[in-house]
C-alpha cells in the first residue's frame, strides 16, 4: 500500500512528463485557432444557464462538472419547468449520443490503457478534441505522442471553453430577462442541428422530429422528446432502406470478418 | 425545481457526459453493435435538438404561435439562413441575435 504522498507524486511525474513532450505543444498549437468559436459558445452557455433561473452557484457547478454545451443548453428547458430527473438525463443522454460514437474510434487510441485513464480521457474528448485528434493521428492504432497531443488540445479547449462560460455566468445577472439572451442558446443548438443535416435521410428525419415534438407537446414529463426522437430515429433508417445501408459509415468501421 | 433537485440533476448530467464520452471504452474487452444500432447512433442526436429547438421557437404557453410578427421565429429564421449561407456556428448565433434582440427589445415582438 502506498501513502498518498508517492501517489501525488507519481502523478505530479506523469504530468510533468505529459507536458514537456514536444506533442503536447503541437497539440496546443493546433487548438488555438478554435478559441474565437469556443469563446463565444461557451459565453452564451454561461449566460443561459443563469437567464434560465438557475442560481449562478448552481451554473458555475454544471459548467465545471457537466462540461457539454449541447446537453447543457438542451436540459436547461427542461429543468426550468421541473421536468422530471430521468427525462432530463434521458434527454441528455441522447444529445450526447455522437460522444458513444467518438468513444468507438477513441477505443483504437487508447484501448490499451487502464480504464481510469480511459475514462479520464474520454470525458475530455469532446467535440472539437475529436476532429482535431482524428485530422493529426488518422490512422487508428496506438502512437508514442498520442496522449500528450490530447492533453494539449484539451487543455486548451477546456480553458478556452471555462473560463467564457464563467464569465457568462458572472455577467448573465446584470442583464434584464425580458432582453431574452437566453435565445443565444437556443441558436447555438439551431447552428448545431443544422450542421447534422448532411443528406435527404437527415432532412426527413429532422422534419418527423419537429412535427412530432409539436403533436405530442402536450405529453407530460416533456415525454414529446422521447416520442420524437423515436420516431424520427425510425424515419431516418427507413429513408437508408432503398439504398441498402446509404448515408455515410459513422464510428468505427470494423473490417469485415471472412469466415473462409 | 428546488436548489437540491438542480442539485442532483447537474450531478447526474456530469454522470452523462462522463458515461456517453467514455462508453464504448468502459470495458476492457470491445464489444459487438449491431449495424442498425450504429444507424440510429446518427440520427437520434439530431432528432433530439430538433425536438427541444423546435417547441421553443414555434409555441408559447403549450400552443403554434399564430403571428409570424414572433421574435425568436423571425430570428431563427436568419440564423438558419446564415448557416446554410456560411456555415458557421459562431455566425449563426450572432446572426440571429442581431435579428432577434432588435425586434424583442425595440418593437417587443
Amino acid at each position: 500500500m502506498s501513502p498518498p504522498g508517492s501517489l501525488v507524486a507519481a502523478l505530479q511525474r506523469h504530468v510533468q512528463s505529459t507536458c514537456r513532450h514536444p506533442e503536447f505543444r503541437h497539440g496546443l498549437r493546433d487548438m488555438a485557432p478554435m478559441v474565437p468559436g469556443l469563446a463565444a459558445w461557451g459565453l452564451v452557455t454561461g449566460v443561459a444557464m443563469v437567464r434560465s433561473g438557475l442560481d449562478p452557484w448552481l451554473a458555475l457547478l454544471m459548467s465545471l462538472t457537466v462540461y457539454a454545451g449541447s446537453s447543457q443548453l438542451a436540459s436547461l428547458p427542461l429543468i426550468a419547468v421541473g421536468a422530471p430527473l430521468w427525462v432530463v438525463l434521458l434527454t441528455a443522454f441522447v444529445v450526447n449520443l455522437r460522444f458513444v460514437i467518438y468513444s468507438a474510434q477513441w477505443r483504437f487510441y487508447f484501448g490499451h490503457l487502464p480504464r481510469w485513464q480511459r475514462v479520464s480521457l474520454g470525458y475530455f474528448g469532446a467535440d472539437m478534441c475529436y476532429a482535431m485528434f482524428m485530422r493529426r493521428w488518422s490512422e487508428p492504432e496506438p502512437q508514442p505522442g498520442q496522449v500528450p497531443y490530447f492533453a494539449g488540445g484539451a487543455f486548451v479547449l477546456w480553458a478556452g471553453w471555462q473560463l467564457p462560460s464563467i464569465l457568462g455566468i458572472v455577467l448573465a445577472d446584470g442583464v434584464p430577462a425580458q432582453w431574452g439572451l437566453g435565445f443565444a442558446g437556443t441558436l447555438a443548438l439551431i447552428g448545431l442541428a443544422c450542421s447534422l443535416l448532411v443528406d435527404r435521410a437527415t432532412w426527413v428525419c429532422a422534419g418527423v422530429a419537429g412535427a412530432a415534438a409539436v403533436a405530442a407537446f402536450a405529453l407530460p414529463y416533456k415525454l414529446h422528446i422521447v416520442v420524437a426522437v423515436a420516431a424520427a430515429v425510425a424515419a431516418g433508417l427507413m429513408m437508408e432502406r432503398p439504398g441498402g445501408g446509404g448515408g455515410r459509415p459513422i464510428g468505427a468501421v470494423q473490417p469485415a470478418r471472412r469466415s473462409s | 425545481m428546488s436548489s437540491l433537485e438542480a442539485f442532483v440533476t447537474i450531478l447526474g448530467l456530469a454522470l452523462v457526459t462522463v458515461l456517453t464520452r467514455g462508453f464504448l471504452m468502459l470495458p476492457d474487452r470491445e464489444l459487438p453493435m449491431p449495424a442498425w444500432a450504429r444507424r440510429a447512433l446518427k440520427y437520434a442526436p439530431l432528432a433530439a435538438l430538433v425536438a427541444i429547438i423546435v417547441p421553443e421557437v414555434l409555441m408559447a404557453r403549450g400552443a403554434l404561435i399564430t403571428t409570424p410578427l414572433d421574435a425568436r421565429l423571425i430570428g431563427a429564421a436568419a440564423a438558419v439562413a446564415w448557416f446554410f449561407f456560411r456555415r458557421g456556428i459562431l455566425g449563426t448565433i450572432v446572426v440571429g441575435m442581431a435579428v432577434f434582440l432588435p425586434l424583442r427589445i425595440g418593437l417587443g415582438w
